[in-house]
């Protein structure tokens, strides 16, 4: 894989961003929603930008599914009623490539129902996963953007932090991560020690290869928070899960 | 100066974070750049810069296509371009190519054809595009996938043209380009 592109640009190319049309934009999205970082900090640079009418999750039973897996898929109602979005649920055995039937079955809901014309997605780097989202979209004929992608990874944990986000590492699938990670909050101590840890041993800091998972508790656009009631921790060796039993919203 | 010019339409506000940003991090870190949205470029406003990048866009977002004439100061520039993706199609198009109905999304297989600057062998390259160029009669064809032309060069001037993606997996394909015409550089 290439080397990480930094964006740290030059003042001229942040004017031109600054004079990017931001209003009078009729774009409405349906936000790909799994309820961690990337997902949720897409929502927010899209949100920016125009409507967000909708999110769509996809709830897969396989868990080793590359597509749509993630430990607390289930968090993803109370965050939309967090953001008072409406969200499109859809379940998958998460089979490969039938997977994406269900994806496709989901965005023509989203079409449907809410007169989405355009799917926001929290890629970074992965073609396989924008690849295939950007397939199905084009033959919806709906819009695929990532506001995230080839974004670097330490930049955007950085910049979930300075924007406010409240998340939490909810799975650990590499060495020489384990349990003890599991359930802490991601702040600027995690993030120098997430990417001391890709220095050594090449992990991606932001765990764009399926290294870690994480779960939003609050972010801007949250009308509330949540506060997690129960939770229990299941790991072996270095993989793991941190896994919220219950959980409800309360004022910020 | 390296001007990196924004082929999103205004209709679509997100082009820039994901066609245009990762370009102009890559060549930032060789020389300096600028970013004008393709609307706003003309033989005048080139003046300043010596070489240029024409960004790629959004599946739906074909409107450069539509407005070739609006890239007439291609032709006459006399600089190096190289277009990417849409600046590809439009490139061929403002040389008297033509496009046609070609869809490949992904990872995608590559082969060089000429012996040329920017790459060389087979390579696995990253592919968006519905429509692949017919190149124009003078321009050499650098690079084939199994369904259509990947790379293009005019047989006398320093224009460029890749239709898949260097700046998601090929960032070597956009530095060889900048260090190829790099002021003082001897090619």
């Amino acid at each position: 894989m290439d080397k990480q592109i930094v964006f740290a640009v030059s003042a001229r190319i942040t004017s031109y961003i600054s004079a990017l049309p931001s209003k009078g934009i009729t774009m409405r999205l349906g936000v790909l929603f799994s309820g961690g970082k990337d997902s949720t900090f897409a929502l927010h640079k899209a949100a920016e930008k125009a409507e967000v009418v909708c999110l769509i999750t996809l709830v897969s039973e396989n868990k080793e599914s590359y597509m749509f897996h993630t430990p607390n898929i289930d968090v993803t109602a109370l965050q939309a009623e967090a953001l008072a979005l409406p969200l499109i649920r859809q379940l998958t055995a998460g089979k490969p490539e039938e997977e994406l039937d269900d994806l496709d079955a989901a965005i023509t809901r989203a079409v449907k129902d809410f007169n989405i014309d355009t799917v926001v997605t929290g890629a970074v780097e992965s073609v396989y996963q924008a690849a295939r989202i950007q397939q199905i979209c084009n033959r919806l004929g709906v819009w695929c953007v990532n506001p995230l992608w080839k974004k670097n990874q330490k930049a955007l944990l950085e910049e979930t932090v300075a924007e406010g986000f409240q998340t939490i590492i909810s799975g650990v699938f590499a060495y020489p991560l384990d349990e003890k990670w599991l359930g802490k909050q991601i702040d600027k101590d995690l993030i120098e020690k997430l990417v001391a840890l890709s220095e050594e041993y090449g992990l991606s800091p932001s765990g764009e290869g399926g290294e870690i998972e994480t779960t939003v508790l609050d972010a801007p656009l949250f009308k509330k928070k949540i506060v997690i009631l129960s939770s229990e921790v299941e790991a072996q060796g270095n993989s793991g899960v941190f896994k919220i039993k219950e959980a409800r919203l309360t004022k910020k | 100066m390296i001007l990196v010019v924004d082929m999103n339409s205004k209709e679509n506000p997100f082009g820039f974070h994901e066609f245009v940003l990762p370009i102009v991090s890559i060549a930032e870190e060789l020389e300096k750049c600028a970013v004008q949205n393709y609307l706003e470029v003309d033989e005048a406003s080139l003046s300043g810069y010596d070489k240029i990048i024409l960004s790629g866009s959004a599946l739906k977002d074909t409107v450069t296509l539509d407005q070739t004439a609006r890239f007439r100061w291609l032709k006459d520039c006399g600089k190096p371009v190289l277009g990417i993706c849409a600046g590809m199609q439009t490139i061929g198009l403002v040389f008297g190519g033509c496009v046609e109905k070609c869809r490949e999304i992904g990872m995608t297989d590559v082969t060089t054809c000429k012996e040329n600057i920017l790459f060389s062998s087979v390579f696995k390259v990253y592919a968006l595009h519905n429509y692949a160029l017919v190149p124009p009669a003078e321009f050499d064809v650098l690079a084939e996938s199994a369904s259509c032309v990947h790379a293009i060069k005019h047989k006398h001037k320093t224009v460029y043209g890749v239709l898949f993606h260097p700046e998601v997996r090929n960032i070597e394909v956009v530095k060889r380009f900048i260090c190829a015409f790099q002021v003082n550089r001897r090619i």
